[in-house]
């Protein structure tokens, strides 16, 4: 991983396109740290909820391919915690809709041998194309 | 004489340790003891009742209480006498609660034996009391403020509101100081020039305030309630009385300059007004560069000839003001930080890096209409500029620049949310009221906080943008990034106008260069010279609400010694045995407040300027020196019954504590219930250095087997800079020991702070194991130290002393 960090109009625009999503004032994060300690899941998590939303705020978007978001329950135990009142299950939600709408596709249906693919239920391959979890 | 000695229970505080009847009848017995009584509490109405009677009854003329610390109970006692028509200092108190019930609390014969010594000392201190009555001296009703900054307003208009008679002087033409500079106020964002100039506006409307704009302090002489002023005031070549201000002399005039109010954003004529809320609103000509004053003879003219009242005089010289004032507020503010000392952010050098004043003024003017020039694009602000950075010398924090940048962010970014505006700081402090809100609602408009101090700015030769290099060390990740402009958020430093008045006053700065105030916690608007005292930023970086309130504050400690029209002197003051005095000016060198002069071959006390620290009396060769309610006499009774009941082989020390410090902390000591050694004495002293080598060797040769002195630690001393002449004495004393063959490490200093009891305690305990090891001092070498006293200390040891 790189340790330059660049600041760059896309960047500005990412965060302030997460801002309108989520309706939470991102910038408006002290990073206490918080979050992170009350999040059941951080201890599962790849970057913790609070590196998240530093990520996000200086416009970083290669937070798109952390797996936070994805383990988030949305338990609200942040929310509740926030000393500043934000609201962090939005900002991850709003996250997972922007990566949601890049359409990637995480697996090959087509590399999938057809005898095995006849027994998948679809409702599996949808899902498996949407999303990490679920 | 006739001595009234009562011995307190403080409700069994007391008494059920020490026996308080044996205290009582060990002091009946003492001379010029009438009646020694014990009392439950002898603070209460009843007990203090018990001493009027008998003041009344049995005539009394000394009082001594047995009872808890001077710094307890004392005031009530000496109350007490007034009420009974005696002097209140011819009372003393014996601290047999602090220093005996409550260390001593599991040895009730030592705790007894040690209050009847320290009964008996208070009993032999009072019978050479004098009949002292507090001082007064007249004192008028005129002030001096020095600087008309915010701070300097606010104490003028408050003092004058009082009914004194002010004089305000301030060294520029106008009168406002910085705040006239700033564009809003943080954290309420109210315009900074509109509620500051009606404030303006209120000093020269004032009949009590005598403005005296464009001067300058050249001396101050003399001291509280006599300090006589020569102003210097500049020449503004404009007659104010017949200046209209019509303006008609500046479209006149072809020089420009760059404006020092507009910090050179923008330019004024030689013959201008500061700026245009500027109090007094009058033209004045810049003499450095007018045609006419810089080349003479009948050059340019053009403004005189533009007059249409004829109020322009070429020939008009500057004036010295001469007049008298009976106390001082400085109030001269600060500077910011030179930017340009701070190289690698390249002000001066790079287009796009200005300071935090220049965008306060960009943003007035541009909000006027009349823009300096464009703001847009990416924005940031640098952080602890000259603040918190020990390679330009400034270890402290300058505590505005958090604020002011999170108000000029938000009003950047408010104004046009288009902009992206960053803050790299390095800690965040919104401390104040309604600060912590306002910061966050510069993060909830969109400013981004990036917490890392900026390392380096890099300006692009071609576009001229600036790439600011920093570390932001929440994601541990370097940031390279473009800013069209940077805005440097420097720090505040002490002026050179602080420095001169500092050296004119004789006033002492603390390390960071600010003034220095007389005790942090307690006096903190206060100087050590008695009747000058701080208001604003001139003692340390302040905030607009702080600096108002700490100009207040000094105008209030200013009327509290002149509003009654005389101001009481406590009595301890050093006075002189005029028939001993050889006038040989030892002592005038060795007063710190420069109390002392010689007059026809006699030492004189300015009792004005005397601290009553008794410094004077250990470098006096001939013992003419002596401090009321400390004297010498009194102090080697104390000494004497110091050992009145000891028993053989028992040792004796004696403690002499400083009263602001080492008394107190004795005291603390007790409270916290912390046993030392019980074969201490302490013996109460204005400061450490009235513990003269005189003093201590008489004490060795008594047969005192260890000589402690306490003193303050410099910090939290009232008698700055006493440090060196302290260390002489100890040495002077130790040096005369070693003569006699008499071991040194007897006598023994420390500075402490009122809190470090586990020092105290063991302090003295060392010191009394080292004495009792020592074994006492031998009948032959005291005999020798007698002698050598008797003859007097060498006056060539007492100039090494100096």
């Amino acid at each position: 991983m790189t340790k330059i960090m660049m600041i760059t109009k896309e960047g500005e625009a990412f965060l302030a396109r997460i801002q309108e999503i989520s309706g939470e004032a991102i910038t408006a994060c002290d990073q206490c740290g918080t979050c992170s300690g009350s999040c059941p899941m951080a201890s599962e998590m790849d970057i913790t909820p609070s590196e998240m939303i530093r990520k996000t705020q200086m416009g970083q978007q290669d937070v798109l391919s952390t797996k936070a978001m994805w383990l988030c329950a949305a338990c609200f135990a942040c929310t509740v915690r926030c000393p500043r009142g934000i609201d962090l299950s939005k900002i991850a939600e709003a996250l997972r809709q922007i990566s949601l709408r890049q359409a990637v596709d995480h697996i090959d249906i087509a590399g999938i041998p057809a005898p095995e693919r006849a027994r998948l239920p679809q409702i599996a391959l949808v899902g498996a194309m949407r999303k990490f979890t679920s | 004489m006739r001595i009234g000695v009562y011995v307190c229970h403080c409700g069994g505080n007391i008494s059920e340790t020490v026996d308080v009847k044996a205290v009582a009848a060990a002091a009946e017995q003492r001379p010029g003891v009438v009646l020694a009584r014990d009392y439950s509490h002898m603070c209460s109405d009843l007990g203090q009742k018990l001493i009027l009677e008998d003041i009344k009854e049995h005539n009394l003329d000394r009082v001594v209480v047995a009872a808890c610390s001077p710094h307890f109970q004392g005031a009530t006692f000496m109350n007490v006498l007034e009420t009974g028509s005696l002097s209140p200092y011819v009372f003393e108190m014996a601290n047999i609660r602090e220093q005996c019930a409550w260390p001593h609390f599991g040895e009730p014969e030592t705790a007894t034996l040690k209050s009847i010594e320290l009964t008996n000392m208070a009993i032999a201190k009072a019978g050479l009391d004098e009949s002292l009555n507090k001082k007064t001296m007249p004192i008028g009703k005129r002030v001096l403020v020095i600087g008309g900054g915010i701070a300097g307003i606010q104490a003028s208009l408050d003092l004058a509101d009082s009914g004194f008679e002010v004089h305000l002087v301030e060294k520029d033409p106008s009168i406002g100081g910085k705040m006239a500079q700033l564009s809003r106020t943080f954290p309420t964002e109210d315009c900074s020039a509109c509620i500051l100039s009606p404030k303006m506006a209120d000093v020269p409307a004032n009949p009590n305030i005598e403005l005296l704009t464009y001067s300058e302090i050249e001396s101050v002489e003399g001291y509280l309630g006599n300090f006589e002023v020569t102003v210097v005031r500049r020449s503004t070549y404009v007659d104010p009385d017949l200046c209209t201000a019509c303006g008609l002399c500046e479209d006149a005039c072809p020089v420009k300059v760059p404006s020092e109010f507009e910090v050179g954003l923008r330019d004024r004529k030689a013959i201008y007004v500061p700026f245009d809320f500027a109090v007094p609103y009058k033209y004045l000509i810049d003499e450095s560069v007018c045609l006419r004053l810089t080349k003479g003879g009948e050059v340019c003219g053009l403004c005189q000839k533009a007059c249409p009242k004829d109020a322009i005089d070429f020939s008009r010289k500057s004036e010295k003001i001469r007049f008298t004032v009976d106390t001082i507020v400085v109030a001269t503010g600060y500077d910011i930080f030179d930017a340009t000392e701070k190289k690698v952010y390249g002000y001066g050098e790079y287009k796009n890096v200005i300071t935090a004043l220049e965008m306060e003024r960009m943003i007035v003017n541009g909000a006027a209409g009349t823009p300096i020039r464009p703001i847009k694009g990416r924005i940031g602000f640098i952080q602890c500029v000259g603040s918190r950075d020990e390679q330009v010398g400034n270890e402290y924090c300058s505590r505005v620049c958090c604020m002011y940048a999170t108000k000029l962010s938000q009003l950047l970014k408010r104004s046009d949310p288009t902009r992206e505006v960053y803050v790299f700081y390095t800690d965040l402090r919104a401390f104040g009221k309604g600060f912590e809100e306002y910061y966050k609602r510069a993060q909830t408009d969109g400013v981004k906080f990036v917490r890392g101090r900026v390392a380096e700015l890099l300006e692009d030769p071609v576009t001229k943008s600036v790439t600011v290099k920093v570390e932001d060390t929440l994601s541990r990740q370097m940031i390279e990034a473009e800013f069209d402009l940077v805005i440097l958020s420097v720090g505040l430093k002490p002026n050179a106008g602080t420095e001169r008045i500092a050296e004119i006053l004789k006033l002492t700065k603390s390390p960071d260069g600010f003034l220095q105030e007389a005790h942090p916690k307690f006096r903190p608007v206060d100087t050590l010279k008695e009747g000058i005292f701080l208001a604003g930023a001139v003692q340390g970086p302040k905030d607009i609400p702080d600096a108002v309130a700490s100009a207040s504050a000094a105008a209030a400690r200013a009327v509290r010694l002149m509003n009654q029209g005389e101001f009481s002197l406590d009595p301890v003051l050093a006075y002189v045995h005029e028939d001993i005095c050889d006038g040989c000016s030892l002592c005038v060198d060795s007063c710190l407040p420069g109390a002392i002069s010689i007059s026809s071959n006699v030492a004189q006390i300015n009792e004005t300027l005397c601290t009553g620290c008794g410094i004077c009396i250990a470098a006096c060769p001939l013992d003419a020196m002596d401090l009321h309610c400390y004297a010498n006499d009194q102090l080697l009774a104390e000494v004497e019954a110091a050992i009145s009941e000891r028993r053989d082989g028992e040792t004796r020390i004696i403690v002499f504590a400083d009263d602001t410090t080492t008394y107190r902390l004795a005291d603390n000591v007790g409270t916290g219930k912390l046993s030392y050694a019980p074969e201490t004495r302490i013996i109460r002293v204005p400061s450490g250095t009235r513990a003269t080598p005189a003093l201590m060797l008489k004490a060795l040769a008594l047969g005192i087997d260890g000589v402690f002195v306490g003193e303050s630690e410099s910090k939290s001393s009232p008698y700055a800079g006493i440090g060196p002449a302290l260390s002489r004495n100890i040495e002077q004393t130790r040096s005369i020991l070693r003569e006699h063959g008499i071991e040194p490490e007897r006598v023994r200093a420390k500075e402490f702070v009122t809190i470090m009891l586990g020092g105290f305690v063991a302090q003295l305990n060392e010191l009394t194991a080292f004495a009792e090891n020592a074994g006492p001092v031998s009948e032959k070498k005291k005999k020798a130290l007698k002698e050598t006293l008797a003859n007097g200390l060498p006056r060539a040891e007492a100039q090494v002393a100096q």
